[in-house]
């Protein structure tokens, strides 16, 4: 085994990896960016090296100065994680060129599987089932729309060096083909350097099934499957293992092929082979086709290693080490179901758009495993993938651990940051995914369901107001009064909403508030509160943003009653000499249109030159003093149309 | 060390006395709850109509969320003025801001447009004094028509009058204890002296006005015509005439204002006593209620009392063996050291001594002082003259009306004639003044000046060599019982602002512990005691 090893990684997954590595006493260095500095992975590195800016390219995609911090800090090997350099064979050929190992398959594999057409060129030789599409090196326009009109549509234009649905567009008739191929096109050249793509058959009732497999260079075995159909725009949301409905011939074929792909091209560590599975009939072993392989490790792979007891990247270091493949085939068995929904930090109702923002409170459930590349107090950066955790779980049956699931969800706390912890909640509660009939549609059909805004119910505004005043910790004279109570008014806003409520504090244990036309009742008892008669949810506070854990996480705003714009003058009509001068230049004419803060006019005065700017946006009415012009204090210089 | 009551809650007489108690925090409670009413319905929801907020709503809305609020003549004015001025038009009390206990004065624009009747001067003045002594910031929330001109002549000229408002302010300011002004209506003539004489003063815009006479003044006077907000609006005194120095949107953000111009007072309390962790007492303030008589008459250890207020009830009691009809002590009530000085029936030449003796210990010591009283009077008769109960009394009237620790009284009983002088009354000027509803106060009990009255009157018939019935002596004596029975009582007592307000004896440790700390606002000086008569 290593003694140490280089993660070439951030994030959850570079964690994740040390984790294991570490409880192996592996040591581990880790690479960091300008703005990782103090990230997680750092922190958890036995010794960590800087590798240059924030982007990634200045860093993480940086093999030669990777591979100079490997050397420097005596790794004997590099763990490429997913994403960044892990599928690249160039890095690998340096990496092994530098003296050191690779963790994960040789460049030749990546090679075979990274350019789309050849690897089902191979797959269809090695007798794995592919679907028809053009994956030719013809990248004319003309040509490749021809194609897409050969396959027949709808059809899809994939990048042929991407991966994790970037440069991935699903073209719907042939007008869109043009527009959709540019913007895949734009997308793969930031991504992947490289913007060939391929087109191929777009299947109408697809699953998304794929088959884990590990080699040793020479033999593979398969962990069986996941089901990464819960997707949005071919973003994987949940997956799980096994696939619902699996049926013990179809995950013989489905694993058969998977160990097929392996073998012929050697493979040596951890894969995944996709397929693309027509469930429109159920799941048959003749209706699925080779999609394509993914040479590292994957973000879903917590959910094999639930149902298989196996730790994937102690295969990774074993078999990267030299050793053979810890077990047969035939020592390989599931057990029970395990789901993975992935959080992150984005704004679902505004299209998922991706947030950023500090996690000022983070914290899971003890009933999931949550693989996270952050910390309470981190800030989730506009560089990287806004991921904050991956939320695991593992049950007896999949009933179980879909009702696991949701309540681990449920009972997540972020705070800082929106999240699309709702979204997922409502996925677990989708009656058609507890049936498991699922398929890559399910997200997109029931967006509008699934993306519905929280409800804050009047004791979710009463526990924020409650946090807001600091009236969850009362001392012993809180809210007394001789005879009378007082009440006070407090403003929250909730979804950019005003909510106006007002609470009468009778004591330190109880406080009478009202919500509108509610009338919540808040009440200590043996130090707990309950609020309308429900214990009062954990709450976070961050700047002005109060944070409910309650119905995944409500975030309320508590309106600061000092931020109000009061206007320093009165009349914002008339632009006026603050003092006798002389007039140096005027740059209003009438008729022209200014925005607030305009120079209009500028006036020599005491030695020195004053500029006169526009109160407000306006039309200028007329112009009342001439340039050269002698003033005195409060004369009219420019006068700005009523508004 | 721990008192032991003897009081048994599951006694008749236990049960009685609750039950009397009850029925008279009933009527005080009816009287605050008329009191926040203020001007009545129709004229809240006439003042809310303009966007204003109620005052006490005001007043909740500058204080920090939760803050006790220890109020200052709750039902002042009470069955005065025909009830015209309920709370006399204006809300004062103790409460927080930033941490920071404060004076609050809020007009109740509601009671004839907060104009100032004589009640509302003097616990105007009331609250400038308590926040004089106890060093406390003043936080005006003004929104007054100014004298109330019905009644000019009991409001404008004497001392005690509505010019010592600006006095107050003026003295104050310059011992260094601020004074912040939030315009919210009107602020009109001597009113308008308020924020002209604070050290920061806020207005709000389009509703709060300021100035020396109003429009129809202005008009009469010299021709001119103006509005109220060209002539003193907030605009105006913000942008030009500088007799404001925030302008600000509405009530909220007013009172926001003023919060945040507490934050940068830069102050903090001084160290005063050595403060012990609070406790709370072993005996239950509840039962208060059912251990003290409902007869004033029926004689009861104020231990009883000093049980269920201190911590602990722990009472650590000094010369316990001598002049027995007052108790004195050392307590802690919620962990502030206090000298409890209390009447266990009529004074003696040994316990004004003691009491004496007790309030130098005190004021030695810096220990504020804590009276509960209950007394009908230093013992009368020729023995007692002789033995010169008069000089011991006045050591103990010397000792209470020059000592300089802070003095709180509250009136737990019977307030009868000297012995409310020894007791620290309100001449005495204690920095708080509370009372309960059983008490009464009068220069004598009524069934005592009557019968002086009817001694006299016997006297002059029977000289004449009439006689006089004894139904003609009950005719004679029945309106003075009468008088005395009104003028005795708590509420007629507290309307007059005899005193800083009726209270719940439930909350007597909650008004203590708050009324404590409010007087350790201010620094505790050496006493220098005047000649004691030896």
């Amino acid at each position: 085994m290593f003694d140490k090893i280089l993660i070439a990684n951030r994030g959850e997954i570079a964690c994740r990896v040390m984790e294991t590595a570490q409880s192996m006493g592996v040591a581990c260095v880790a690479v960091y960016s300008d703005a990782d500095a103090a990230a997680k992975h750092v922190k958890m590195a036995d010794e960590a090296v800087h590798i240059g800016g924030a982007a990634p390219a200045d860093s993480y995609l940086k093999g030669d100065v990777i591979i100079q911090a490997a050397l420097e800090t005596g790794a004997q090997a590099i763990h490429p994680g997913y994403g960044f350099l892990s599928e690249n064979p160039d890095f690998v050929e340096a990496v092994e060129a530098a003296g050191l190992v690779f963790i994960g398959p040789s460049a030749d594999a990546i090679r075979k599987m990274g350019l789309k057409d050849a690897a089902k060129a191979l797959m269809e030789k090695a007798g794995v089932p592919v679907v028809p599409g053009y994956h030719g090196d013809n990248q004319d326009p003309e040509h490749l729309s021809g194609a897409a009109d050969a396959i027949g549509y709808p059809v899809l234009i994939k990048a042929v060096a991407g991966g994790g649905g970037k440069g991935m567009r699903l073209v719907e008739k042939p007008a869109d083909f043009a527009a959709a191929l540019d913007s895949a096109r734009g997308e793969a050249r930031t991504a992947f350097g490289n913007d060939a793509v391929l087109v191929e058959k777009f299947v109408a009732k697809p699953r998304h099934i794929e088959v884990q497999i590990f080699g040793d260079g020479t033999h593979a075995v398969h962990l069986f499957e996941r089901d990464c159909s819960l997707q949005r725009r071919h973003q994987k949301v949940i997956e799980e293992a096994p696939a619902p409905g699996m049926t013990p011939e179809m995950r013989e074929a489905m694993g058969q092929a998977g160990v097929r792909a392996a073998e012929a091209i050697g493979y040596k560590g951890a894969g995944t082979v996709e397929f693309i599975v027509d469930a429109s009939e159920g799941l048959r072993p003749d209706r699925f086709w080779f999609m394509e392989m993914n040479t590292r490790l994957q973000v879903e792979h917590p959910v094999t290693e639930a149902i298989t007891g196996v730790d994937l990247v102690e295969w990774q270091l074993r078999v990267a080490a030299g050793e053979s493949l810890p077990k047969r085939q035939d020592e390989l068995a599931i057990n029970g179901h395990a789901f993975e929904a992935r959080l992150y930090a984005e704004d679902v109702p505004k299209g998922f758009l991706p947030a950023t923002g500090t996690l000022t409170h983070l914290q899971f459930p003890a009933i999931c495993r949550a693989d996270s590349g952050v910390r309470a107090g981190d800030t989730i950066s506009p560089w990287y993938d806004p991921m904050i955790a991956k939320v695991i779980v593992h049950g007896p049956t999949r009933e179980v651990a879909l009702a696991t699931m949701n309540r681990a969800l449920n009972e997540t706390q972020v705070g800082g940051t929106v999240t699309n912890l709702a979204f997922l909640g409502a996925l677990t509660r989708h009656k058609g995914f507890a049936a498991g009939d699922v398929d890559t549609g399910l997200i997109g059909r029931d967006l509008d369901a699934l993306v519905q805004a929280p409800i804050a119910e009047p004791r979710h505004v009463v526990a924020a107001a409650m946090t807001a005043l600091g009236l969850t910790e009362p001392s012993d004279d809180t809210g007394f009064t001789l005879w009378v109570p007082l009440h006070r008014a407090v403003h929250v806003e909730w979804q950019d909403e005003a909510v106006d409520l007002d609470v009468q504090v009778e004591g330190p244990d109880r406080q009478l508030w009202q919500v509108g036309e509610a009338q919540v009742v808040a009440e200590r008892r043996d130090g707990r509160w309950m609020v309308g008669g429900r214990p009062m949810p954990d709450v976070a506070v961050s700047g002005s943003t109060v944070t409910v854990f309650d119905a995944y996480g409500l975030a309320f705003e508590v309106v600061d009653p000092l931020d109000r714009d009061i206007g320093a003058a009165g009349d914002t009509n008339v632009i006026e000499a603050p003092m006798p001068g002389l007039v140096k230049a005027v740059f209003a004419e009438a008729g022209q249109a200014v925005k607030e803060g305009d120079r209009l006019a500028t006036l020599e005065a005491m030695k020195m030159e004053h500029s006169l700017l526009a109160a407000r946006d306006g039309v200028v009415a007329e112009v009342l003093a001439a340039a050269g012009s002698q003033v005195e204090a409060g004369a009219a210089l420019v006068r700005l149309e009523e508004e | 060390m721990k008192l032991t009551s003897k009081a048994m809650p599951a006694s008749e007489g236990f049960k009685a006395n609750r039950a009397a108690h009850l029925e008279a925090l009933a009527q005080i409670s009816a009287a605050a709850e008329a009191a926040r009413m203020g001007g009545g319905e129709k004229s809240r929801a006439r003042h809310e109509a303009r966007g204003k907020m109620l005052p006490r709503r005001r007043v909740a809305n500058l204080l920090d969320p939760g803050s006790p609020f220890l109020e200052i003549g709750a039902t002042a004015a009470h069955d005065m003025y025909d009830n015209a001025a309920p709370c006399a038009g204006v809300i004062a009390g103790i409460g927080r801001v930033q941490g920071q206990e404060v004076m609050v004065v809020c007009n109740d624009a509601t009671v004839k447009g907060g104009t100032y009747y004589p009640m509302t001067v003097k616990k105007h003045l009331r609250a400038q004094e308590i926040a004089e002594e106890n060093h406390l910031p003043c936080i005006y929330l003004v929104d007054s028509g100014g004298a109330n001109l019905p009644n000019q002549d009991e409001v404008f000229p004497d001392r005690d009058h509505f010019g010592r408002i600006f006095y107050n302010q003026a003295r104050m300011s310059a011992r260094g204890i601020p004074q912040i002004a939030v315009v919210m209506g009107s602020c009109t003539a001597g009113g308008a002296y308020v924020p002209a004489m604070s050290d920061v003063t806020i207005i709000v815009k389009e509703q709060g006005t300021i100035f020396l006479a109003g429009p129809p003044l202005v008009k009469a006077a010299t021709g001119e015509v103006v509005s109220a907000e060209d002539l003193g609006g907030g605009d105006v005194h913000t942008r030009l005439s500088g007799v404001a120095d925030y302008l600000a949107e509405d009530d909220a953000h007013a009172l926001a204002l003023a919060r945040r111009a507490v934050k940068s007072l830069n102050r903090r309390k001084p160290q005063t006593v050595d403060w012990a962790s609070p406790e709370d007492p072993a005996y239950d303030p509840e039962e208060i209620l059912g251990v003290v008589p409902a007869d004033l008459r029926t004689p009861y250890d104020i231990r009883e009392v000093i049980a269920r207020l201190v911590d602990g009830s722990r009472f650590d009691e000094f010369k316990p063996r001598f002049g027995e009809t007052l108790v004195t002590g050392f307590a802690h009530v919620k962990g502030c050291p206090v000298g409890i000085i209390a009447n266990n029936g009529v004074l003696f030449s040994e316990a004004a001594q003691k009491g004496a003796h007790f309030v130098e210990l005190c004021s030695q010591r810096k220990i504020p002082l804590v009276f509960l009283q209950n007394i009908t009077g230093f013992m009368v008769g020729r023995k007692y003259e002789n033995e010169g109960i008069a000089r011991h009394g006045a050591k103990m009237v010397t000792a209470v009306a020059t000592t300089s620790v802070p003095k709180i009284t509250m009136l737990v009983g019977g307030s009868f004639g000297a012995g409310n002088y020894g007791m620290a009354g309100r001449a005495y000027q204690p920095r708080f003044l509370w009372t309960w509803p059983n008490s009464r106060i009068s220069v004598m009990g009524g069934e005592q000046a009557a019968g002086v009255l009817a001694t006299v009157k016997r006297d002059g018939i029977e000289r004449a060599g009439g006689t006089w019935s004894a139904e003609e002596e009950a005719e004679f004596k029945r309106p003075t019982l009468e008088m005395f029975e009104r003028q005795s009582h708590p509420l007629y007592a507290s309307a007059r602002l005899w005193d800083d307000g009726i209270i719940d004896p439930r909350k007597s440790r909650d008004v203590l512990a708050l009324s404590l700390s409010a007087a350790l606002n201010a620094p505790i000086k050496d006493t220098r005691f005047g000649v004691f008569r030896m």
